[in-house]
């Protein structure tokens, strides 16, 4: 593969960028393609806990809940995969074995990424020998922004060593590179060194996921593809809580990369609260009232 | 080496197809801005001296929706007898009330006028798309919240003229005579009646035959809102009913926006005589997109500039001017883009691209995509589907096309951009003027000093930088060349309703 000039800048006008993001917000979502929508969004969510206080009991929860998010419509999508630390995959494993639902771990020394490389491999080696079946890996933020791009490049190459079969989500924590031609530049280092998915964020920085970086991204993985034919999935994360919110985002990639990516081998959203609000919104429309988020669990 | 040899092939885009499906699983249903809220009287008479008025004749003409083909109402056609009495109403008006109240009061009543469209916007907007075939997006967050704004910004400036013209005493004209056109009827509305009131002028003025309602819903807000009669006197009809205005002995000014050929028409008749005037004309404005450009960015505002308002847009970025290293790269995202583009119903509030027009206009752009395929050009439409009724016609680009493409001269005020390229600044620069027109330009590049340095060789009353299609009250507009005589918003548009 030819690999560009990672020391050029592909320039990226933001108020170009805040407007187009302002245009498909105007987008009016209704009836049977909002139902539609909806029950996309809930299955490309991987259903996510990463908190220091999270104990086998609070994952096996969240296992249940991915596995029934809400009893009264069993007929309801699944959620794509539960994402939790690599000291908890097994119990995940457990939980959702015979489901189609995949086990996705941080690794890497999520979420600062600020360990040795050899400590993060075998963070990586750990999760996958767990039962993962995707690995969230962070960039060096820090060598990114004291541009040494070819060293990000090679971390990710050998995560993605690291992981074997599973697959590589690359998380660009796009709070931390402030513009968005570092947004741009980070994803097309990601994607040729050999992501499967390109991740905005580990939800511990603020902002997390904005829609103007995600359609950055979502552009670098048309050109990437235009380029290279390789399909690369993407992963808003953090801060998307609402179904609003998560109907604005499919429609910046249905317009932007079309029908292929509308499905959860190449879309997913990072989130843990943004379940329970599309549940809501599901039974709204099926029967025509609000329930109070008490009739939902909160796992 | 022979001298045929030596030659170098001239650069022709490839036009790769696209490899992305936008014909998706998950489609819109359809949006529809409610409409049945919006009252449409059965025939409209004429607004003179404050009074809706039958037309001496009695003969009314009908109008369509675009969208449907369906008759929506009938507008009167104002003859020579009308216009004569609209002038001596607005003569009286501004010899009598309107020149005796304060500055400040006059203010008041343009406040109140701006007020009075923000309070009835909805309504507005939806009869500007109803009448004239532009999508409810545009006229709901474009169209009518400008209107707004104009009329709020020379509101501002009606008690404070001296400051504008420092050192002079501002003197209005008297009675003016304006005449807008079909694209953006209440726009234009406001582009003409606001700075000619806030200047202390009374005004006759006649819209586009094919969409003349919002501009007599205007004259239902003038009637409430109690602006002293005859100020603002609207007269309905088609050409022999502007040139009854244009001729007639007691008009002080003319104000025109419309076409390059009934300008020149204008310039000619008043020739010779005292009648002030301001035109604003035609264009085939021109954008040049460089490889240093933020393309994604750029191929979005490509697309304002040239399907915005279904390119019935005089300063529309109609020529695409592309540097050689980018242009299969940026012809292939242009096509991507049209293929997300929606047509169809300009009610439904997902709708990008509109109605054309009128049937005229519908035939005209037809004639013209013919002709460019005629001409040798290739032709590129979205595949969208588009009603079976009513004018509408596919987003267009013609690739493989050259300066003397009839196409690439000719102003085609519809959803077709043809797509050259240029190798250096000063090829682009030189294609850019090539032409009869100059109202506005655009240039893509992520350098600022090139910006400037392309921008001040364009021969155009416009440039837009890295945007293209944005108005502000505040910003002078108006062309070189054959599209224009003056210009209009910002302090310059007050200059133009005020005695030298």
């Amino acid at each position: 593969m030819k690999y560009p000039d990672f020391n050029q800048t592909v320039p990226i006008d933001e108020i170009g960028v805040n407007e187009r993001v302002a245009r498909l917000n105007s987008r009016s979502i209704k009836k049977s393609s909002k139902v539609q929508a909806l029950k996309l969004a809930l299955s490309m969510i991987d259903h996510t806990t990463l908190e220091g206080s999270d104990s086998p009991g609070k994952v096996r929860q969240l296992c249940k809940k991915a596995k029934q998010p809400y009893p009264a419509m069993p007929d309801l999508p699944k959620v794509a995969a539960v994402c939790v630390y690599p000291r908890l995959v097994s119990v995940a494993k457990e939980e959702l074995s015979g489901t189609e639902i995949h086990v996705a771990s941080v690794a890497t020394s999520f979420p600062s990424g600020q360990a040795p490389l050899s400590h993060r491999l075998d963070d990586t080696r750990f999760a996958v020998s767990e039962g993962a079946d995707e690995i969230d890996m962070v960039i060096s933020r820090g060598a990114f922004l004291n541009g040494e791009f070819n060293l990000v490049f090679d971390e990710i190459a050998a995560v993605k060593e690291a992981c074997g079969e599973a697959h590589l989500k690359v998380i660009l924590e796009t709070g931390e590179l402030l513009t968005l031609e570092n947004v741009r530049k980070a994803s097309d280092i990601a994607m040729h060194a050999g992501a499967d998915f390109i991740k905005t964020s580990t939800g511990k920085v603020t902002p997390a996921a904005t829609q103007p970086v995600t359609l950055v991204m979502l552009e670098a993985i048309r050109d990437f593809y235009y380029e290279t034919d390789k399909m690369i999935g993407m992963k808003p994360a953090g801060g998307i809580r609402t179904a609003k919110q998560a109907i604005q985002y499919l429609v910046l990639v249905k317009e932007t990369l079309g029908a292929a990516w509308l499905n959860n081998n190449y879309f997913r959203f990072g989130a843990s609260s943004l379940t329970n609000d599309i549940l809501m919104q599901i039974v709204k429309q099926e029967t025509g009232q609000y329930q109070s988020l008490n009739y939902f669990s909160n796992d | 080496m022979s001298n045929t040899e030596a030659k170098e092939a001239p650069y022709k885009p490839t036009s790769p197809n696209s490899k992305l499906d936008f014909a998706s699983i998950w489609e819109y249903d359809p949006a529809p801005q409610d409409s049945d809220f919006a009252e449409i009287n059965e025939r409209y008479d004429l607004f003179i001296d404050g009074k809706f008025v039958k037309p001496s004749k009695g003969r009314y003409f009908k109008s369509t929706n675009p969208a449907t083909e369906e008759v929506i109402t009938e507008f009167a056609e104002a003859t020579q007898k009308d216009v004569d009495k609209a002038v001596k109403a607005a003569r009286k008006a501004f010899e009598g009330e309107w020149s005796r109240i304060s500055a400040k009061e006059r203010g008041k009543y343009i406040f109140r006028i701006a007020r009075m469209i923000q309070e009835q916007a909805r309504e507005f907007s939806v009869l500007e798309s109803m009448d004239g075939g532009k999508p409810i997006r545009e006229s709901r967050d474009v169209d009518i919240p400008l209107v707004a704004a104009y009329f709020f910004y020379y509101a501002g400036w009606a008690d404070k003229l001296e400051y504008a013209f420092p050192g002079k005493e501002p003197k209005p004209y008297g009675v003016c005579g304006q005449i807008i056109p079909w694209n953006f009827p209440m726009l234009m509305l406001a582009w003409k009646i606001a700075p000619a009131l806030a200047t202390g002028n009374t005004v006759v003025l006649k819209p586009a035959e094919t969409t003349s309602l919002t501009a007599l819903k205007f004259a239902e807000l003038i009637k409430d809102c109690g602006l002293p009669d005859g100020v603002v006197n609207i007269v309905t009809g088609a050409g022999q009913t502007g040139a009854e205005i244009v001729n007639h002995k007691d008009i002080d000014k003319i104000a025109f926006t419309g076409s390059t050929k009934v300008g020149k028409l204008i310039q000619s008749s008043l020739a010779g005589n005292d009648k002030k005037y301001t035109l604003e004309l035609g264009g085939k404005g021109a954008m040049l997109i460089f490889e240093d450009a933020p393309i994604d960015q750029a191929v979005e505002g490509i697309i304002n500039a040239i399907y915005f308002n279904q390119g019935h847009v005089c300063c529309a970025g109609s020529r695409l001017l592309v540097q050689e290293g980018i242009a299969d790269k940026v012809i292939q995202k242009l096509q991507d883009r049209l293929a997300t583009l929606i047509v169809g119903d300009p009610l439904d509030k997902n709708t990008d691209v509109g109605a054309i027009n009128s049937k005229e206009q519908f035939e005209t752009v037809n004639k013209y995509l013919e002709l460019g395929v005629e001409e040798g050009a290739d032709i590129f439409q979205s595949k969208c589907e588009i009603p079976d009724n009513g004018y509408f016609i596919r987003p267009t680009l013609f690739t493989n096309v050259s300066q003397s493409n009839r196409v690439v001269q000719e102003e085609i005020f519809g959803p077709v951009l043809t797509v050259q390229t240029f190798r250096t600044a000063d090829e682009g620069v030189e294609k850019a003027n090539n032409t009869p027109y100059g109202l506005a330009n655009g240039v893509w590049t992520d350098k600022g000093s090139k910006i400037f340095k392309v921008g001040s060789k364009m021969r155009s009353g416009v440039i837009w930088a890295n945007t293209y299609n944005k108005f502000d009250p505040t910003s002078p507009f108006g062309g070189y060349k054959e599209s224009g005589v003056g210009r209009e918003g910002g302090m310059h548009g007050l200059a133009a309703y005020i005695k030298n």
